[in-house]
């Protein structure tokens, strides 16, 4: 690939980025969150068409201008997101779009001896006729590689393909990568685990903010010198200044023991009042669902949550705002707003008990008034109470979930990835925001996957790996790469 | 309120283009009909035809705006008919105190039928088409056991006056003018009710975001599963009551009566009003020009003598037009 770019409204996501992959080589290919990888890929596979540059297979310019096209060059993608049909058995899945037929009938014979056929050239075997939905994500994993090769992909993508594996499915994963690479495939191997890289990959790239880095050979690239690469900016400097934490301030949310498993294992964490915590992690770390077990938005299957001291009991987002918590979800469209209501009934929703007058109907002005204040407050761009959502740019929408919590009189809040997708002016206002929550004396947990924006807007930041915390640092001690290669799960 | 226009502008055009288009129909059917359509007397009979559609069409309607849906209103209105018809033979009551406590039975046995339909929903998880098809079947069942599949003759003529009388009658005929039936008035203080109920109470506002992000909601505080049983619950209340007015109207409570066409003609009502399948939009007022509009059309292909059959192509036509034209304006408008 050469000479690589693509833009999207907003954001230049890759410049000028080439690379080469031989035949039998795994090229391993890292970065944060956003540095490009994906689309790079997606470009490679046909799933993006670049701005410009140009892509050569054994040579010859390629041209890519679908998923299709990709596949009779024989580049085939892994997606994290596997695409496969649940009810469908694994042979059904292995032949999909491509149903060997007998007069025009399926021909269910030839379809499991391709099967077949396949599953023994990769030395794999599982279950052909469960549906795929009922086998383990390991299994699921394998049959995604085996319907790419079945399609005579020799060029193959994988994108974080042991994000969801356990050790034993990735020790089986590695064995089939490092065959296929003996085989004479090239391999692009996507992860987020930097500590896998020295098991499988030949050389390794680093992407960072859509430029390639560096590329060097896997050996004499150190862990250190990869995150180095990888985090490289100075923090930016658009973070506003942290007021301190009074030493015997009190203890807002005191957190014990809490569990939800498979994905969080006994948290303790104490946060006092004007404090915020930054949890830094990779993607699955289970950063969201301990969030999720302290709102009640997940019943928690273990431990304890006090607030000021006091225990609560909270099984739903009910007891949860009753106890003082507001949960601010990662995803604003599927779980933090009604796009089709106004921004006013957006507002009010979680705190209508507050606008019913003594006739039990809601007293539409006082809504009005309280909405106009809050757009005063936050400064959200729409014109008037009455738009609906759907119509406003992300930064402005994150503004409107905002203000639905910020009429309530939480204590605690609970920040998922507040200023994901949304514009640099509007994440410098959420920040001053989250800084006057915490002077008004709030305890804050706000979970980033942009590294920078945790260590500039966190008191003390705490690294989470598999539901647990791997280390909390203090505001001076979290270096970027300290807290990365807390992350990812190197000895530190 | 005038935060409220700018909302209200939203779907003040769908109205105004409804609006023009069936004043349009009315003037022409008028005058093809050498003006019997718009006469007092064939107004007020059309506003009592379409009550029945109207009522079950307010809590079909609020199902809907939750994206579900109630298939059971039919069978339900047969239930309910029969069992205030033997509660009502049964009670050594008369006059006001007998009308009111057999009412009361056919709002238990409604309300009852749509807590059952809701419970399978709300803790299982189960699709409403499958729950309320269900319960289509069981409760036409028992309605049918319970009469033994003969209507159930009222032995009181306390009912008369629901069923065929007026209200006010003595006004309306002093005044040479036609009379209100008094099922038009338990329509509109349903409709004013329930437009009220949607459009101005914490529960409407609920019904409203439940149907637009279920999981935004939850995660707002509001309690999903209570919400939505209640709303169950209103379409069975709202079939009760049809089953009430028509047990009035033929002096008995028949096994058969809601079998026919009734769910579906409230369905087509919701959708030509204007709620969307997929939840989260609707209000009363547009279901009511809904089963104004069909029922309007019912009547005036009467009164041009079109034959049956081709009235029913014509109604399936302009069902699957009005939604149409909605989805389009949408689109471009």
């Amino acid at each position: 690939m050469r000479g690589i770019r693509k833009a999207f409204p907003g954001v230049q996501a890759l410049s000028d980025v080439s690379l080469t992959l031989a035949a039998g080589e795994i090229l391993a290919l890292v970065g944060e969150n956003g540095a490009g990888k994906s689309t790079l890929m997606k470009i490679l596979a046909g799933g993006l068409a670049a701005d410009a540059g140009d892509v050569f297979v054994d040579g010859a310019p390629a041209k890519i201008d679908s998923p299709r096209a990709a596949e009779r060059l024989g580049i085939g993608m892994i997606y994290q997101e596997f695409n496969l049909v649940p009810q469908l058995s694994a042979v059904d899945n292995l032949v999909l779009g491509s149903e060997p037929t007998r007069r025009s009938l399926l021909d269910e014979r030839e379809a499991r001896r391709r099967a077949e056929k396949v599953f023994g050239e990769l030395g794999i075997t599982m279950s052909l006729d469960l549906p795929v939905g009922r086998l383990s994500v390991g299994q699921q994993q394998l049959l995604e590689i085996a319907k790419v090769l079945s399609k005579h992909a020799r060029i193959i993508v994988m994108d974080e393909p042991t994000a969801a594996l356990t050790e034993n499915e990735i020790e089986r994963l590695f064995a089939l990568v490092r065959r296929l690479k003996a085989a004479g495939n090239g391999i692009v191997y996507i992860s987020h685990r930097l500590e896998e890289l020295p098991r499988i990959a030949d050389r390794i790239t680093v992407l960072r903010d859509g430029r390639i880095v560096e590329t060097r050979p896997q050996a004499s690239f150190s862990q250190d010198d990869v995150v180095a690469a990888m985090v490289g900016r100075k923090l930016d400097a658009h973070f506003p200044q942290l007021p301190p934490v009074v030493p015997d301030a009190p203890i807002v949310l005191s957190v014990c023991g809490l569990s939800r498993l498979p994905a969080v294992h006994g948290v303790t964490l104490e946060v006092r009042a004007g404090e915020i915590v930054g949890f830094a992690g990779l993607i699955g770390a289970g950063r969201t669902e301990i969030l999720r077990a302290i709102a009640g938005a997940d019943v928690p299957s273990g431990g304890e949550v006090r607030i000021d001291g006091r225990s609560v009991r909270i099984r739903s987002p009910i007891d949860g705002i009753a106890a003082g918590i507001a949960f601010i979800t990662e995803d604003r469209k599927a779980q933090g707003l009604v796009l089709g209501m106004t921004v006013r009934e957006n507002v009010t929703l979680a705190h209508l008990a507050q606008f019913v007058n003594r006739e039990l109907l809601i007293d539409r002005g006082r809504e009005v008034e309280a909405t106009k204040k809050l757009i005063g407050e936050l400064s959200i761009r729409t014109p008037s109470t009455e738009q609906l959502v759907r119509n406003l740019s992300g930064g402005t929408q994150q503004k409107v979930v905002l203000a639905k919590w910020l009429l309530g009189t939480a204590r605690v809040l609970l920040f998922d990835e507040p200023t994901r997708g949304i514009d640099v002016g509007a994440k410098a206002e959420i920040y001053a925001l989250m800084v006057g929550l915490a002077r008004q004396g709030c305890a804050i947990i706000m979970v980033s996957s942009e590294l920078p924006e945790v260590l500039g807007m966190s008191h003390r930041v705490v690294a989470v790996r598999h539901g647990v915390f791997a280390r909390v640092f203090s505001q001076a001690e979290a270096t970027p790469d300290a807290v990365m290669l807390a992350a990812a799960g190197a000895a530190a | 309120m005038t935060s409220g226009a700018k909302r209200g502008g939203v779907s003040w055009t769908r109205l105004g283009v409804a609006a023009v288009v069936f004043v349009l129909f009315i003037i022409g059917v008028n005058v093809a009909a050498n003006g019997a359509f718009l006469q007092l007397s064939n107004v007020a009979t059309v506003l009592q035809q379409i009550s029945y559609n109207f009522i079950l069409a307010i809590g079909e309607t609020f199902v809907i705006i939750t994206a579900g849906i109630d298939l059971s209103i039919g069978s339900l209105v047969s239930l309910c008919g029969v069992v205030m018809a033997l509660a009502a033979n049964s009670l050594h009551l008369s006059g006001f105190a007998l009308i009111a406590i057999t009412l009361a039975s056919g709002l238990a046995v409604g309300g009852l039928a749509g807590y059952v339909n809701a419970l399978p929903v709300v803790k299982l998880n189960l699709p409403p088409f499958i729950t309320t098809l269900a319960m289509m079947q069981i409760a036409l069942g028992i309605s049918y056991m319970l009469s033994r599949g003969r209507p159930v003759a009222l032995q009181s003529s306390a009912f008369e006056n629901t069923g065929t009388g007026f209200f006010l009658g003595g006004v309306s005929n002093a005044l040479h003018l036609p009379g209100i039936h008094y099922q038009v008035v338990w329509m509109l203080v349903a409709g004013v009710f329930f437009s009220v109920l949607l459009m101005r109470t914490r529960f409407g506002r609920y019904v409203l975001a439940i149907g637009g992000n279920e999981e935004a909601s939850r995660l707002a505080g509001i309690n999903v599963g209570l919400t939505k049983t209640l709303v169950y619950v209103i379409s069975g209340l709202c079939a009760a009551i049809v089953g009430f007015l028509y047990m009035a109207l033929f002096s008995s409570g028949s096994p058969q009566t809601g079998t026919g066409n009734e769910m579906l003609g409230a369905i087509a009502a919701v959708v030509v009003g204007g709620t969307s399948l997929m939840g989260g939009r609707g209000t009363i007022l547009g279901t009511f020009f809904g089963a104004l509009l069909i029922g309007s059309l019912n009547n005036a292909m009467n009164l041009l003598d079109i034959n049956s059959y081709l009235q029913m192509v014509v109604l399936g036509g302009v069902i699957l037009a009005a939604v149409a034209l909605d989805e389009l304006r949408k689109r471009y408008l």
